[in-house]
């Protein structure tokens, strides 16, 4: 007690869990482990999350804008009558046509202007033909602005063989496309468009998607060469969009099309399934922290239950001595808290423990970390926090007994 | 009271919040008081309103003037130890009016009879009721740190000082589990007294004891009654110790005999 800083009900309260000594080591190796599980999880997790999404979202965009389809309209005929019927009882589909976003360069400067927006890319997409001698593949071409588009689906690590650097008669291919058609960087490949148009381009890069299908059909060429190719001088067929949270996507793709009067899809719609994927493990994620900070709680409860049982004799003569009920209640409040938050440092430095040894144990074939795992502050500070409130409020019950304790029961025993 | 700011600021809120209700016995009761127990016709019934309802003590009437040391003796179950806790204000009575230094306790909340009980009472049991977690010192500094939250210097002083009047100076520091029966007897007293209570109340503290030990805890008191002119309410069995006190009064059935 030669501390002077510390008021009464600290004092008590560290001396109590003190003299528990084996009591309070084994509720602190609880609340420790408990911690450490719901730290090492959410790391694991966030960082499969990320990792998973990172690979997905590198390919695509966030919010991809896209024209409206055409609609079906019947055909009218006015009568002398003024009455106008439908000549035809049956409405077939139209074809959807190759066309461009109205005003897109207004509705990008539009987009761009929103602070929730990072990047947005224009692209003149269609289907074609791939011809060289004898042997031909339909492709799928996306003409775009490389500055751009290149900063939504990167390509750095993509490129096996070349550049990606796009001049207006180079091409982008996939591994299996170059594979099929003999193709090598430095070579010459006809494309034609459906409309008759056929240009010459040369391969400028290969690269490798990830993905059998995407390497034998995904292709890239120039926003101009694209237009020439498609028949849309000036115009593009979408609008790539990437946003800050990508989990906010929806909610601006709304806003967009709210704003512009384009239709705007996001990621959580057009891979709806991956994202209940990451909903799903989300929720899982947290009853599983929910639960294990249950038992973490009614572990620090029953602790000090039997602490009140053990020490009523003592509480009844601080009763007695004058220390008022809220004082001996702040004591078990406060042993709950201390408990609370030594478990929760504890358990912090098992899960980042458990965190390093599975950095060091999950690895790649190659020898990289299968995914890189974050050691978020934010996470640890939480984990403390809640930790400290769990013991706090796991302690309110045995405390409220403490201090309704009658002292002449308490100290007759 | 205004909004805390800053650590000092919480601290005061947070002691207003807990003495708020105590107002009333913000200041201790009047230590000028002539007499420093009253008790005018005090009844208490244990399980009251029901068929087993039990009425220990039957209209009570005392009179404890200052400095007076008083044993009160009696038989097993006769009601001493009710009127003992009545009169140390753990337990409050059916009916009938006690005051403490003059003040009437009737009409004080569970808070301010705590404050007053802190203040002007000391208490010494058959059992010493040290607290196991502290040393002897830190025991006596008990009462003293719980009224003021924080600890100082002028706390161990005082501490010290009674721990040297109760001959237990070289054992300040030693866990209160490593002294014998009569030394935490004595570190229990100087507990009680640490606050410089106007009133002791003393149920059988030399029960436990050899009668070596016994006299010795026994004339402890009655320095400490001599010298700070504080009253004596002392239970005992021990008809010699009853025959050194100044007063002995005898409780049977509920009420004090002649």
């Amino acid at each position: 007690m030669n501390i002077t800083w510390l008021p009464f009900e600290w004092i008590v309260a560290v001396r109590f869990l003190r003299e528990g000594r084996l009591q309070t080591l084994f509720i602190l190796g609880a609340v420790a482990i408990g911690v450490g599980v719901i730290v090492f999880m959410s790391a694991l997790l966030a960082g499969l999350q990320s990792n998973f999404i990172r690979r997905v979202l590198s390919a695509q965009a966030h919010i991809q804008l896209l024209p409206s389809p055409e609609a079906p309209r019947a055909l009218r005929r006015d009568e002398a009558s003024g009455v106008q019927t439908t000549l035809g009882s049956i409405i077939q589909a139209p074809l959807q046509r190759v066309r461009s976003i109205d005003q897109w360069q207004s509705v990008a400067a539009q987009i761009r202007a929103m602070p929730d927006v990072m990047v947005v890319a224009p692209v003149a997409g269609g289907s074609a033909l791939a011809v060289r001698g004898s042997a031909s593949r339909s492709i799928s071409i996306a003409g775009i602005d490389p500055v751009d588009y290149f900063r939504i689906v990167d390509m750095s690590d993509k490129i096996v063989r070349g550049t990606s650097r796009l001049s207006s008669t180079e091409i982008l291919i996939g591994t299996e496309l170059a594979s099929d058609l003999g193709l090598g960087v430095g070579d010459k490949l006809r494309v034609s468009a459906a409309g008759g148009v056929a240009i010459t381009l040369s391969v400028a890069g290969i690269m490798d998607l990830g993905n059998k299908g995407a390497n034998q059909r995904v292709t890239y060429i120039a926003l101009h060469s694209a237009q020439s190719l498609f028949g849309l001088p000036g115009g593009v067929t979408s609008l790539e969009v990437t946003v800050r949270d990508v989990y906010a996507a929806q909610t601006i793709a709304q806003r967009i099309t709210r704003l512009t009067g384009v239709q705007a899809d996001s990621w959580i719609t057009s891979s709806a399934q991956f994202f209940a994927a990451v909903s799903a493990q989300t929720l899982a994620n947290r009853a599983i922290r929910f639960f294990v900070a249950l038992s973490v709680a009614f572990g620090i409860a029953s602790v000090l239950v039997v602490s009140v049982v053990q020490k009523s004799r003592e509480i009844g003569i601080l009763r007695a001595m004058g220390i008022s009920r809220g004082q001996i209640m702040r004591v078990f409040l406060l042993q709950g808290g201390l408990l609370g938050l030594g478990g929760a440092v504890l358990g912090c430095l098992i899960g980042a423990a458990a965190l390093l040894a599975w950095q060091g144990y999950a690895r790649n074939p190659d020898g990289t970390p299968l995914f890189a795992l974050e050691f978020d502050p934010v996470l640890f500070a939480t984990a403390l926090l809640l930790a400290c409130i769990t013991g706090i409020g796991a302690a309110y019950a045995p405390s409220l007994r403490a201090a309704r304790l009658d002292p002449v029961v308490a100290i007759r025993g | 009271m205004h909004r805390p700011c800053g650590l000092h600021g919480w601290i005061r809120w947070w002691r207003f919040v807990d003495e708020t209700s105590s107002e009333v016995a913000r200041h201790r009761a009047d230590p000028l008081a002539s007499a420093v127990v009253q008790l005018d016709d005090v009844r208490k019934s244990f399980n009251r309103g029901t068929p087993i309802e039990t009425e220990v003590l039957h209209g009570i009437d005392l009179v404890l003037p200052r400095g007076q040391f008083c044993a009160v003796m009696g038989p097993s179950g006769s009601g001493k130890s009710t009127l003992l806790n009545i009169v140390g204000l753990l337990d409050r009575p059916t009916s009938g009016r006690l005051c403490i230094c003059g003040e009437d306790t009737t009409v004080l909340d569970d808070q301010a009879l705590t404050r007053l009980r802190g203040l002007s009472i000391g208490f010494v049991f058959q059992y010493h009721h040290l607290i196991s977690a502290f040393t002897a010192i830190e025991n006596v500094m008990m009462p003293m740190l719980g009224h003021a939250h924080f600890p100082d210097p002028q706390m161990r002083e005082r501490a010290a000082a009674l721990l040297a009047d109760v001959e237990l100076a070289p054992w300040a520091d030693t866990p209160v589990t490593q002294l014998s029966g009569g030394q935490q007897q004595r570190v229990a007293l100087a507990r009680a007294l640490v606050m410089n209570p106007a009133l002791l109340l003393a149920d059988e503290p030399t029960g436990n004891l050899d009668s070596r030990s016994a006299d010795a805890v026994f004339a402890l008191l009655r320095r400490f009654n001599r010298e700070q002119h504080m009253s004596v309410l002392f239970v005992t069995h021990n008809a010699l110790l009853a025959d050194r006190c100044d007063r002995t009064i005898r409780v049977v059935d509920g009420v004090i005999g002649a």
